[in-house]
């Protein structure tokens, strides 16, 4: 599925919520669900340091594809991270380069995508974006 | 007589709603709230008195001159310095610290030592730690123990002949915990070193008596005692102001200038350089006055009773964690829920329209003493009421429900 595919499904299963009590609990569900990451890979190096919350991301190549993984000490966090790893997740590196996250607005949790707020997600998708021009360049 | 729905009447942000809920402000220690009497000093100059200062023949500019100048005895009064002169305007805390810190830089030399504590604020250690590399003396830590309080036994370790200078907050942002600064002081001046206190966290909640104290340097910002943000003071005594030299060069901290040398301004102009807060400045007398009219004793007789009951209150939850629990603590309460971040529960919060810092509260040392990623803290003023509090406690508990 394309990654706008992806975010029009998202967007659509948050339609259904009524209001951010819903859209919050289903975020911390999908956060607690999901394992994100390997514990191998939760490695200094992998930090994305937020002055809130810390976030790791790994990224491995797989047919082209590039396959993330992620994971975050705060539970919210971790539930934006699973969003956002389910769109960009398995797709073609330039796919990501080209994509965006407007999507999350759509959904009503823009303010956690704000630069300011300081949570590790707006250099998280900085980080996948880099991740996928680095593997760009090794498919060129 | 001390009645908080009539105070609470005279800020008009109180009424505002966040998400659609009431506000809850218990952001206190970060910023107070502004009172309309302050808002009003920042309107009357803007529309009656704007001009710049200390310089122009005309009108506007000598009374814009003087309500800066009356404002500055306004807090020589309220902290009981001897001098008007030994209040200089500073754009806040940081900027109050910096200054001292540069000019002690001129004075150290390499083995001498300074002294800060465990307890401090990253902008209270950056510029000793700056100060260490320029001269080469040493930085000296004073530690803490699990409840949040400097241990004394081992700063009298730390001090001996090499100590030039002591830096400690008078209460702790992150816990609340209020120094025994009285002690702190007297056995600085007994090596025969400097001392400079933060009271960035205490003067929104006291009236500290510089003299009385008999502290070398005492800073604070406008904006944590219901003033404007930008502006700020450092209270030094005049034979400390004398020695050091001026931290920035610009108009105003001169007296004559030729293209061979410039004399320097007298106190306090030498560390004013440039066109100042004018503004601010006056609306920080505003503020003074403003919370003189409330009463310091009121304020903290009503905070402390703020203190007990949230205190109370928020131990009935199951797996809430309360760090800093000295006996001597302001109305600042930082806790944990077992297992759960301290960012989920501030966001959780916001959505209800409580407004809590979450994170290390700029203060990491203090952080990894306890091991954890940071707290979620609320700290109450004097306009915010029990029913809040109710209202935080059922936030938390709905967080906790959401969270776990």
């Amino acid at each position: 599925m394309s990654i706008e595919a992806i975010q029009n499904e998202i967007i659509d299963e948050f339609s259904m919520f009524e209001d951010w009590e819903e859209r919050y609990q289903y975020m911390i569900d999908l956060g607690k669900d999901l394992p994100l990451i390997k514990d191998q890979y939760k490695t200094d190096s992998n930090i994305i340091k937020g002055c809130q919350s810390k976030v790791w991301v790994h990224a491995e190549m797989k047919d082209d594809k590039i396959e993330f993984t992620a994971d975050s000490d705060a539970i919210i966090t971790k539930g934006i991270i699973a969003i956002l790893i389910r769109t960009f997740s398995n797709q073609h590196p330039k796919d990501i380069i080209n994509a965006n996250t407007d999507f999350i607005d759509k959904i009503g949790l823009k303010e956690h995508l704000s630069p300011t707020r300081a949570n590790g997600l707006v250099s998280m998708v900085k980080q996948l974006k880099m991740y996928a021009i680095a593997y760009q360049t090794q498919l060129n | 007589m001390f009645n908080v729905e009539d105070i609470r009447k005279d800020f008009p942000i109180l009424s505002r709603k966040v998400n659609g809920k009431p506000l809850v402000y218990f952001d206190n220690a970060a910023t107070s709230q502004t009172p309309q009497q302050v808002i009003d000093a920042i309107v009357d100059y803007y529309s009656n008195y704007n001009a710049n200062i200390h310089r122009g023949v005309h009108t506007l500019s000598q009374e814009a001159t003087d309500l800066y100048e009356q404002s500055r005895l306004k807090i020589q009064a309220h902290f009981n310095a001897k001098f008007s002169h030994e209040i200089i305007f500073t754009s806040g805390t940081t900027h109050s610290i910096n200054l001292v810190a540069n000019g002690f830089s001129s004075l150290l030399k390499k083995g001498d030592e300074i002294i800060v504590s465990a307890l401090e604020h990253h902008s209270n250690i950056v510029p000793w730690q700056m100060l260490c590399k320029r001269t080469g003396a040493t930085l000296k830590v004073i530690p803490m123990n699990e409840d949040g309080e400097l241990v004394m036994s081992e700063f009298d370790k730390l001090l001996s002949e090499n100590t030039k200078l002591v830096f400690v907050n008078h209460i702790s942002n992150a816990l609340g915990t209020i120094n025994p600064i009285e002690y702190i002081i007297e056995k600085t001046h007994a090596v025969g070193a400097a001392i400079l206190i933060d009271g960035a966290q205490s003067t929104p909640h006291m009236k500290p008596d510089v003299q009385a104290l008999d502290v070398d340097f005492y800073v604070t910002s406008a904006h944590k005692i219901c003033g404007p943000t930008g502006v700020g003071m450092l209270y030094g005594k005049e034979a400390w102001l004398k020695k050091l030299p001026p931290y920035q060069g610009g108009g105003e901290m001169i007296a004559e200038v030729t293209f061979e040398k410039t004399t320097y301004a007298d106190l306090p102009h030498k560390f004013e350089a440039g066109t100042p807060n004018i503004c601010g400045g006056i609306a920080f007398g505003a503020a003074i006055d403003y919370m003189n009219a409330v009463g310091f004793d009121n304020i903290a007789a009503y905070e402390n009773e703020l203190l007990e009951y949230s205190t109370e209150k928020l131990l009935e939850i199951d797996g809430l964690k309360i760090y800093g629990t000295s006996k001597h603590k302001t109305s600042v309460i930082s806790f944990n829920l077992e297992g759960i971040h301290p960012y989920d529960v501030g966001t959780i919060l916001d959505k209800l329209g409580i407004a809590v810092r979450t994170g290390h509260h700029c203060a990491q040392p203090i952080m990894d003493f306890y091991k954890i990623p940071g707290t979620v803290r609320a700290s109450f003023a004097f306009y915010n009421t029990k029913a809040e509090i109710d209202i935080l406690v059922e936030g938390v508990k709905k967080a906790k429900m959401m969270l776990s």
